[in-house]
């Protein structure tokens, strides 16, 4: 039985529409929420980070680590976790590459990944880093988009 | 100094987010880190002991890349981040 994630709807949102802005580029960032055991990881925040891979960003990303451990030491200061990263797939499904395996390092975190088809976000998917470096593997995982909770949305307000 | 664990690493940290170590390199904060943590050392280092390539060091926020590496001096109230890179892209 595949695993879940549950993403919030603003946050869900947030994701698609930036790799509709960074279209015909791939677009980056970090999933945070809260992680309450293995069937409770919830994100409630997707942060957008720069591309840094300017030499070729229509098939590549890579996210500035300066720019990660901002968002870590913001996160913890919030209570939050780093549950993942999304990227956009241009003109391409939401499916992970060979390179997406290759160069994903965060296991036990969510990579989500949207398809973005002639500038309009199109399905987006999520999997799961398994195994360890000699062993990884993608998981498929469904995603749940469910309201922002009461106090995030008056924050949002 | 204080060393953050990402995410990925904390199950071999008794998931602690952060170790404590004394140290006066970076090499000396990653040796002092692995030597409480065993089992860090290997999702850390390769089999020849280098740092590595996907892993990022950062002292506060500098590379140690850009700095002198693993023989970067430290003090106390530096924090030291372990940061695995975070890329991928279509093939094509």
């Amino acid at each position: 039985m595949p695993g879940m994630l549950k993403i919030s709807e603003s946050a869900l949102n947030q994701l698609r529409a930036h790799g509709e802005q960074t279209y015909p580029h791939e677009c980056c960032g970090v999933l945070l929420g809260q992680d309450n055991g293995d069937s409770e990881r919830w994100v409630t925040h997707a942060v957008a980070c720069g591309n840094t891979r300017t030499d070729s960003p229509e098939n590549r990303y890579n996210i500035d680590p300066k720019e990660l451990i901002r968002i870590q030491l913001d996160a913890r200061e919030q209570g939050l976790d780093i549950l993942g990263f999304y990227h956009s797939h241009p003109d391409h499904p939401a499916r992970w590459s060979s390179t997406d395996l290759a160069e994903a390092h965060w296991f036990g975190c969510s990579y989500v990944i949207t398809s973005v088809t002639n500038g309009k976000a199109q399905n987006t998917n999520s999997f799961l880093l398994a195994g360890d470096e000699e062993s990884k593997r993608f998981e498929d995982e469904q995603v749940e988009v469910v309201e922002q909770p009461d106090e995030s949305r008056a924050m949002a307000d | 100094m204080k060393v953050l664990i990402p995410t990925p690493l904390r199950q071999y940290a008794e998931k602690k987010a952060a170790v404590d170590v004394n140290a006066a390199t970076v090499g000396e904060a990653l040796h002092a880190l692995t030597s409480q943590h065993g089992d860090l050392r290997r999702h850390l280092f390769s089999d020849d002991g280098k740092l590595r390539s996907f892993v990022n060091v950062y002292v506060n926020d500098e590379d140690i890349r850009y700095l002198a590496k693993e023989n970067t001096p430290v003090k106390d109230n530096d924090t030291i981040s372990i940061v695995p890179s975070i890329a991928g892209g279509i093939d094509r």
